[in-house]
């Protein structure tokens, strides 16, 4: 081959490489085989506490749902997971197919119009959502975002517009929500942001809500958690314009906080003026129905400085397993998911509101997650819990610092009343 | 294999279900009657295990992948997926650990997070890393905004231009554009290379930085790259390395020492993470002592006891999303790393560019090189077969290509070379399958002039032909609606 290329040595191949510069010293461990690698990796992964090792109660944006063995099992398939972004849609049809799918079982849970084939994570559609808002609601400059949406999620929304010309209001006093929120819309706002179940597990009534944002010319988006909505009310039933949500309870593992799935729908007349992929159908030359990316003058790669984000890979794989796991769950099982998570938070609610010096402090309805006032620091309680194998709750001193003493347990399908009972116990004890 | 798979919601059977939930064994609470859903989620589909499965498999054999076949593809180095990466990402201790319990109980992630780091930091030349950003675009997004944030903590207002080349990828100039700063388009020369007169026309006070890919997208080396970074440093800019291609150069050149002040590193791409269909990905990013306090966080930092804790940086421009990047794609590129050692990660680079430079040989007196010298780890040549009728173009090559069994390579990219075809062979494809395609690809300029036909039909052995792109735009079906389908059906 070097003599095909007309070189006598591959150091030849890289003439045009600063000689000074050329050929560094790497500095790394040196390689290992797979038996020795797997060794490390075993006693790397063996460090940490996890799902599957211990009982967990940890939630605030990352939840421990039951994820069914056929999600994986397909995930595995090199035919999805080798494949290259479906721009060649004569073999692509599989990955294409399946965000097809993907669009539609996201706009009949969800009750919106559209889907895009996926974000980041939760916390990055959200903040495209604003991007957007302020592409169709020209010449206002000003977000309007919930106290109780996640604080996480908030600030991402700040990373992303740090360096355009807007204002974000509205979330900086402790234990405001939804109407605070709402008293802070004006004529220069673009976007509403409320989350529900909001980050302290409360599900609002926004029955009239989007209307209200409407009114005043602004546009309402709603974070929602997939898997309330087996039981409760749509963003499309609210009338929401955009609605985004993290993905990751619906087939995807906890993965230490990635990947996950980022949803973003919004209205059909939006369309043009959403981030990211989409897929169409439409037939191929012999008349038979074929499906293809379509809408692409939205995109970086053609519209470039005019593009409607610089978004290019996304999370098409976890897009996969949550179309996977829906298919298996279909209509019952998205609905018993959302009742067991329900009745079983409201067990583990009301046997800790019986324990003297805990409260529950999360108002009105809560759905999987909820708020705890604790006789003593979190940070002691969940030592406690951890020596008995249990993960405990989000400590929520940092974020909520008003709220003294307090934390935040998420109770899912995956815990057991043996699970609640043992939790009870050790917080009894305390 | 290859025929016609019905929508899942066309599969669906009242009353079935695809998986085992536990019995309730806490007593029922009230429901709250006024904020359920109405509909019941009537339209879900209803099927069991192996109906879904059977499915979603035979939809995956309507796609062509890494695990099936070779992908010539410039610019997005489809190499191989090694599968102990898979095994490794699905250990419990990874898989099922929650991103924000205690640091104390993530040791082992913390510890893989920090090497990881560290690795990339080495292999770049850069002494601080962050492994937040979620894919290339993002890590671009992470370091315009740090650029930014640099210049506003000096006092430095005025900077609202960042340079691009005329060749660069389109990501570049729309992250510019979101960070609400002026695109100005550099030239190139007539080797390929930055045009260092047009650069120096218009680097000013103004400019904010300069965004780079080098090898840049013709594959080339840019030979001036110290001359590019002295003369954007000299009016106070800074270099952006876009890493897209950075299989070109592992244990070659760090772009550190080149003179680029940060970086973003494509860990599916260059660190053998799958494509998993568009995504996910990683755009870690590795920068300069300057500008390492303004690195997104959290990023791992270990303590003098050894241990290792979440830590932000002192003047973070913020976090680019929820937790701590994508963990899984992290354990993939550490174990990659981990595997090839330093010579086996120059032996990539070597690799690489050899059988990029093979292709290339084999190839250009039929398809001629858009810049005639030695490449790196991909080549731009044309479709521009002699004696070949005009309506054939590098699309029909291409797709032809997949009636041989191969991707077609990424085509028309860069847009500044006329029927580009830009063909990334990787390190670890054989002799004899970059054989087989060089044939392939001289078989088909023989059908060019020959048989032109058989290239304006092709392809005809994939699951569907040449689509209509206008109307899936103008006629919008973005979910499932029977009698949309229908009509396109019967149309």
């Amino acid at each position: 081959m070097l003599q095909a290329v007309g070189v006598a040595d591959t150091a030849d191949l890289f003439v045009d490489v600063p000689a000074a510069k050329r050929f560094p010293t790497l500095n790394l461990p040196a390689p290992l085989s797979e038996p020795e690698l797997v060794r490390e990796l075993l006693a790397l992964s063996g460090q940490n506490a996890n799902a599957h090792s211990h009982t967990i109660f940890l939630g605030a944006g990352a939840y421990n749902h039951f994820v069914p063995a056929a999600v994986d099992q397909i995930l595995r398939r090199g035919e999805f997971y080798t494949a290259y972004t479906p721009y060649q849609p004569e073999i692509s049809q599989g990955t294409l197919q399946s965000i097809f799918e993907y669009q539609s079982l996201i706009t009949s849970l969800t009750g919106m119009e559209i889907a895009n084939a996926s974000h980041y994570d939760g916390a990055t559609a959200l903040a495209e959502a604003a991007i957007m808002a302020l592409n169709v609601v020209r010449g206002r400059r000003k977000i309007v975002v919930a106290r109780n949406v996640n604080p996480q999620y908030r600030a991402v929304l700040r990373t992303y517009l740090q360096a355009l010309d807007v204002t974000i209001t509205g979330d900086e006093t402790p234990g405001t929500g939804v109407a605070e929120a709402l008293a802070q819309v004006d004529d220069q706002t673009a976007l509403v942001i409320l989350q529900s179940p909001d980050f302290m597990g409360q599900i609002h009534d926004l029955r009239g809500v989007a209307e209200q944002v409407q009114a005043q010319g602004a546009l309402l988006c709603l974070h929602f958690d997939p898997i309330a909505l087996g039981l409760f009310q749509t963003p499309g039933q609210v009338g929401a314009d955009i609605a985004t949500a993290e993905g990751q309870p619906l087939g995807i593992g906890l993965n230490f906080g990635g990947p996950y799935l980022g949803i973003f729908t919004t209205k059909q007349k939006h369309v043009h003026k959403i981030a990211g992929r989409i897929v169409g159908i439409t037939k191929d030359v012999d008349g038979q129905l074929a499906y293809v990316l379509t809408l692409r003058a939205r995109e970086q790669d053609i519209r470039r400085e005019r593009a409607t984000s610089n978004i290019c890979t996304n999370q098409a794989l976890m897009a996969l397993a949550s179309t996977v796991y829906m298919s298996l769950m279909g209509k019952q099982g998205m609905r018993r998911v959302a009742e067991l998570c329900y009745h079983r938070a409201h067990y583990a609610a009301a046997e800790i509101a019986k324990l003297p010096g805990y409260r529950v402090i999360t108002p009105g309805t809560f759905f999987k997650e909820f708020a705890v006032a604790l006789p003593r620091p979190a940070a002691e309680i969940n030592a406690a819990l951890r020596s008995q194998g249990i993960i405990g709750g989000y400590d929520l001193a940092s974020d909520e610092p008003q709220l003294g003493n307090a934390m935040l347990l998420a109770v899912t399908e995956m815990t057991s009343k043996a699970d609640i009972d043992r939790l009870v116990g050790v917080l009894g004890g305390m | 294999m290859n025929t016609y798979e019905p929508h899942i919601y066309e599969l669906s059977t009242p009353g079935k279900h695809g998986a085992s939930l536990p019995m309730l064994d806490v007593p029922e609470s009230t429901l709250p009657a006024d904020l359920l859903r109405q509909d019941g989620l009537a339209d879900f589909p209803e099927l069991t295990e192996p109906e879904v499965v059977r499915h979603y498999t035979r939809i995956s054999q309507r796609n062509y992948s890494v695990d099936t076949g070779y992908y010539p593809l410039g610019s997005c180095t489809m190499k191989w997926n090694p599968k102990l990466n898979e095994e490794a990402a699905r250990m419990a201790g990874f898989a099922a650990a929650h991103p924000l319990q205690d640091a104390a109980d993530a040791q082992g992630a913390l510890q893989l997070i920090y090497e990881l780091q560290e690795y990339l930091g080495e292999i770049a030349g850069f002494p601080a890393v962050s492994l937040q950003p979620a894919a290339g675009a993002h890590g671009e997004f992470a370091g315009i905004l740090v650029f930014r944030a640099y210049h506003l903590d000096r006092g430095d207002h005025d900077r609202v231009e960042v340079l691009v080349p005329t060749s660069a990828h389109g990501t570049n100039p729309a992250t510019a554009a979101m960070t609400g700063l002026k695109v100005v388009e550099v030239k190139g020369d007539a080797r390929g290379n930055v045009d260092l007169d047009d650069l120096r026309a218009k680097v000013s006070p103004r400019t904010a930085g300069m965004m780079l890919t080098n090898p840049n997208t013709l594959g080339l080396f840019d030979e001036q790259i110290v001359e590019i970074c002295e003369i954007v440093h000299s009016v106070g800019g800074l270099m952006y390395g876009d890493g897209a291609n950075f299989n070109a150069i592992l244990g070659i050149a760090k772009p550190g020492e080149l003179g680029f002040d940060f970086m973003h590193y494509n860990l599916h791409k260059t660190f053998s993470t799958p494509h998993g269909g568009g995504g996910p990905g990683s755009g870690a990013v590795g920068c300069s002592a300057a500008l390492a306090p303004f690195l997104p966080g959290p990023v791992v930092v270990k303590n003098a006891d050894g241990s290792y804790a979440l830590a932000n940086p002192e003047k973070a421009i913020g976090r680019m999303k929820a937790f701590h990047g994508n963990f899984g794609m992290l354990v993939r590129a550490w174990t990659y790393i981990r595997t090839l050692g330093a010579a086996g990660l120059r032996e990539v680079s070597e690799m690489a560019v050899l059988n990029a430079n093979y292709v290339r040989v084999k190839l250009k007196d039929v398809y001629p090189q858009a810049i005639d010298r030695i490449c790196m780890h991909e080549s731009v040549l044309k479709g521009q077969i002699a004696g070949a009728p005009k309506d054939v173009r590098t699309l029909d090559i291409a797709k032809r290509l997949i009636d041989y069994g191969f991707h077609p390579p990424t085509i028309y990219f860069p847009l500044i070379v006329s029927e580009a075809l830009m063909i990334e062979p990787t390190e670890t494809e054989s002799k004899q399958t970059l054989d087989v395609f060089i044939d392939t690809m001289l078989q088909i300029a023989r059908e060019a002039v020959e048989t032109p036909e058989l290239l304006h039909a092709a392809p005809t052995t994939a699951p569907v032909r040449r689509v209509d792109e206008v109307r899936a735009a103008r006629q919008p079906i973005l979910r499932y609606d029977r009698e949309a389908i229908a009509r396109v059906r019967s149309e």
